[in-house]
């Protein structure tokens, strides 16, 4: 089957790209896009490595359809930070050790951001709700959980 | 140099490879890519054991765009009669477990592999190869394999003159054991059963492999070592190692898992006959079916003491599963599980069981947890019938500097008694607890500990002054969860420069010395103490460049905070040298500034953990929540503590996992029925509470920094002291595990004991 052409935003940016009509959208962004920040653990939706935002909803990239991409804004970890600015979270997550080896870390970041715009002042049980969404075979989930909850009491408080 | 008051060591500091890990940058085993590459897939066996008859390849072959098929034909055969081991691996069953060669032991056993133009050309070709098979009858589990009638996997393997599915035992000794079991007021005998538990790293197998015409092979993969990947790749294919240059990718998750290889010599031997870079990556379903997993266990342990707790004697029979090929971590149930109590009469035997399974691969503290489980279940309950508060036992009996090792060495330093008197001291322990919070639910607390051996072992350094007078540190152990933290903090103390002047990186197998696996809680222990050493070179070399630069001795220059300093009779007399100008004079001077330092590291003294946990059970729908948890363990010097506390935290709730919900489920052809994460079920965020660490840090005398390892007794106590809080909380016992809630319900609807 030939290819099929798809006009989106990525990070904020006009991306065009020809694409097989049943591939991934994280087929594409790790393949011929080369946005290996979102990572494949699973493929089947159960792992939340490959996070990603359409049109600001936090969506499984490995459970998306590259063409469902026409005419919407894709949000990946590569556009979490601006510029040399890191995002409070990945700050807060480097200076709380709330990764270990950091494959699970990019699709928890852009979870958390998700929930954060969501909801700004969580409890310790929305975050971890909010994440269960997320595995992490590393750090059981504790120094995350405590990252996220200062993170959004940090962004509280510069939104005053 | 090992003071709290140190500057950087106990630091939380940024880690050097931090920002590439929150930003996407950091490329793991499947971001790589090379100009050319092809996709290589592997064809896998549909029966749990059969006998390859054939193998034609020549339709896959004359697909347009395969480029290279591969079969057992291209891997190095090691007859089953010789052994030739790599660390614990034993190349016989390696070369088997990466492609079958005379039959296929388990569903989902590699059986060839071809590479193509793309993923789905490599599919439809792996459907192209026909397999004659004579499908064999299959065995799934220990108690089956052991059966006298049982199938039988390898049938030149005999155990007492006849065939069977035993294929190893090992027997350590103590005392005599029936005269101690004389002695005993009291003796428990229990039987315990575990199921096979996957290391669950988030990333996938995978490599990108060149192999160039000249003969020279460059691997892109994430390993636990990429000296082990360039050894067995070499045994595997007949290349070499010179010829190898295995470059460790960032790697997502191990524990264990990845210290042997699946990919790496089969992409070598379709890359070498396509003439193309090849790039391999694992399916999920593949890595459930085919990687891993933990042994699960069938084990019996007795243990008898006398009124006043004095326990007399213990006895345990271990037998714990292999998988498909021979090679269970038998040192782990056998060694570990009396191992931390002085116990004067001990037997302890354990019997590895082949089974159609994949092949077990090392898990964090390997087979410690399952021998515990049972252990410390029976010590539960014998604290039961003495009326003895269970630490007050376990205080009791603790071993003491001194005494001699179940396993055989002679204790040094024993610092058990210090973590089981920390959870006693600790809030948590005697905190008033709600038993009957709501209807239909009910608490309990429970308590267990843990040994595990560490583990020292080859590691190479290299310390290099750069010409701004920075400093670039190499090393050669990947780093699974922060070692390039804690490296970076003992760089910049001993320089006395600002840490943010130090650059850790992990170097490849041809750009650093020998190093050993990052397994068996040695990495930050060993690397530690070859970066003090390395360090401490590279200082001498700074004061000599001082000296030659003052025209004074040596031994007359001090460095102190960053910089070489005149001392003795000299002081004052020089403006100090920093190391940025001594950095900026180096080639007039002598030349570059920098050295490696190779060691065989030893000294890592034992792990110990006591826990403690609260648990809720759910009556009605069997449901069992950990609500609060508490880790106790030695951890020496915590060079990083957040680095430290992660272990700890990360290991307690892989426990949780085992103990509550993960299991391997098989159907009726000996296939696994949940080779997923939506069905392999894993402690998600949602399932756990914090984990309090309480770090105990009483300095190993025999490391610069007073380190032990951390790594892995974190997951030895939590089955059991799970176990023992469900006990508390409903007056059963568990002894099987994953206490899942249809076992529970089924449990609970058991008669009454």
């Amino acid at each position: 089957m030939s290819k099929m052409h798809v006009t989106t935003t990525i990070n904020g940016e006009p991306v065009e790209f020809l694409c097989d009509p049943a591939a991934s959208m994280l087929e594409v962004l790790r393949g011929p896009l080369g946005l290996t920040g979102t990572k494949e653990g699973c493929g089947t939706g159960d792992c939340g490595a490959c996070s990603i935002t359409l049109d600001g909803r936090l969506v499984c990239a490995c459970l998306m359809l590259a063409v469902e991409a026409e005419g919407r804004e894709i949000g990946t970890i590569e556009g979490m930070a601006e510029g040399d600015h890191l995002h409070p979270l990945q700050r807060k997550f480097l200076e709380m050790a709330a990764l270990q080896c950091g494959i699970c870390t990019p699709g928890v970041l852009m979870s958390a951001r998700a929930l954060l715009e969501k909801n700004p002042d969580p409890t310790e049980e929305e975050v971890r709700f909010g994440l269960a969404g997320n595995l992490c075979r590393c750090t059981g989930y504790d120094k995350i959980v405590r990252a996220v909850l200062e993170t959004a009491a940090e962004m509280r408080g510069a939104a005053r | 140099m090992n003071d709290m008051t140190n500057k950087w060591i106990g630091q939380r500091t940024i880690r050097p490879d931090g920002a590439d890990k929150v930003t996407g940058r950091a490329q793991y085993s499947a971001d790589y890519a090379m100009p050319g590459m092809i996709w290589g897939k592997i064809l896998r066996s549909p029966h749990a054991h059969a006998r390859i008859r054939s193998i034609d390849t020549s339709k896959a072959e004359a697909l347009p765009g395969v480029k290279a098929v591969v079969t057992a034909k291209d891997i190095v055969d090691f007859p089953v009669d010789k052994s030739v081991m790599l660390g614990i691996q034993d190349m016989r069953w390696m070369c088997r477990n990466v492609m079958a060669r005379e039959k296929a032991l388990f569903h989902g056993h590699p059986v060839a592999a071809v590479a193509a133009i793309n993923e789905e050309v490599a599919a439809e070709a792996c459907s192209l190869i026909e397999v004659d098979y004579e499908v064999l009858p299959h065995v799934i589990e220990i108690e089956d394999a052991i059966r006298p009638d049982a199938p039988i996997l390898h049938e030149w393997n005999r155990f007492e003159g006849k065939p069977s599915n035993i294929t190893g035992t090992m027997v350590l000794r103590a005392g005599d054991i029936e005269k101690g079991f004389a002695e005993a007021d009291i003796v428990v005998e229990r039987t315990f059963r575990t199921r096979p538990v996957h290391q669950g790293y988030i990333e996938p197998h995978a490599c990108t492999v060149s192999c160039a015409p000249d003969g020279h092979v460059t691997i892109w993969s994430s390993s636990q070592g990429q000296f082990m990947v360039r050894a067995m790749t070499s045994l595997l294919t007949g290349i070499p190692q010179s010829n190898i240059r295995a470059i460790p990718a960032e790697i997502g998750g191990g524990f264990g898992g990845k210290t042997i290889i699946y990919l790496e010599p089969v992409a070598v031997m379709l890359s070498k006959k396509s003439g193309r870079p090849v790039k391999m990556v694992m399916t999920r379903e593949e890595v459930q079916r085919a990687t891993g997993p933990a042994p699960g266990i069938l084990a019996t342990v007795k243990m008898g003491a006398k009124k006043d707790g004095t326990i007399v004697a213990a006895e345990g029979t271990f037998y714990l599963q292999a998988g498909a090929l021979p090679g269970a971590p038998l040192r782990g149930p056998v060694g570990c599980s009396f191992a931390a109590y002085a116990i004067p009469n001990v037997l302890s035997v354990g019997y590895e069981v082949c089974s159609n399974r994949s092949k077990v691969a090392a898990y964090r503290a390997p087979g410690s947890p399952q021998g515990a489980f049972a252990a410390e279940c029976v010590l539960d309950e014998l604290a039961e019938k003495l009326g003895m508060d269970p630490l007050e036992l376990r205080i009791k009996n603790s071993a003491k500097p001194g005494d001699k090792a179940i396993y055989g060495p002679t204790f040094g330093q024993v610092t058990f008694r210090e973590t089981i008197e920390a959870i006693r001291n600790h809030p948590h322990y005697t905190a008033p607890l709600e038993r009957n919070p709501r209807p239909g639910v009910k608490r309990g607390r429970g308590v267990a500990s843990g040994f595990w051996y560490n583990a020292g072992g080859e590691s190479s350094v290299q310390v290099n002054i750069t010409e701004d007078g920075n400093v670039v540190v190499t090393t050669g152990h990947p780093d699974v969860g922060g070692s390039r933290a804690s490296i970076a903090n003992v760089v910049a103390e001993l320089l006395g420069i600002e840490h943010s002047r130090v650059n850790v990186i992990i170097g490849d197998t041809m750009t650093i010395g020998y190093s050993n696996l990052t397994g068996g809680s040695r990495v930050t222990f060993a690397s530690a103490m070859v970066a003090t050493a390395s360090t401490e070179r590279v200082i001498g070399q700074l004061r000599e460049r001082a000296a030659r630069i003052w025209g004074i001795d040596p031994e007359a220059v001090k460095w102190e905070d960053g910089m070489a300093l005149p001392a003795g009779d000299n002081a004052g007399r020089f403006p100090p040298l920093s190391l940025a100008e001594l950095a900026a004079r180096a080639n007039e001077m002598g030349g570059p500034i920098g050295t490696q330092v190779q060691l065989n590291t030893t000294g890592a003294d034992p792990g110990f953990a006591t826990h403690c946990v609260d648990v809720e059970v759910d009556v009605e729908l069997g449901i069992i929540r950990v609500i609060r948890y508490t880790a106790a363990q030695d951890v020496g010097r915590a060079l990083h503590p957040g680095y430290v506390e992660g272990q700890i935290q990360g290991g307690v709730v892989q426990g949780i996992g085992w103990a509550l919900s993960e299991e391997y489920l098989y159907d009726s052809k000996g296939r696994v029925d949940n080779p997923s994460f939506l069905d392999y079920r894993m402690p998600v965020c949602s399932d756990v509470p914090m984990i309090e660490p309480v770090m105990l840090e009483i300095p190993n005398p025999k490391h610069p920094q007073g380190v032990r390892g951390v790594g892995e007794a974190p997951i030895v106590p939590p089955l059991a002291a799970i176990a023992n809080a469900v006990h508390d909380a409903l007056g059963k016992r568990f002894y099987a595990l994953p206490m899942s809630p249809p076992r529970v319900i089924e449990r609970l609807e058991e008669a009454a004991e």
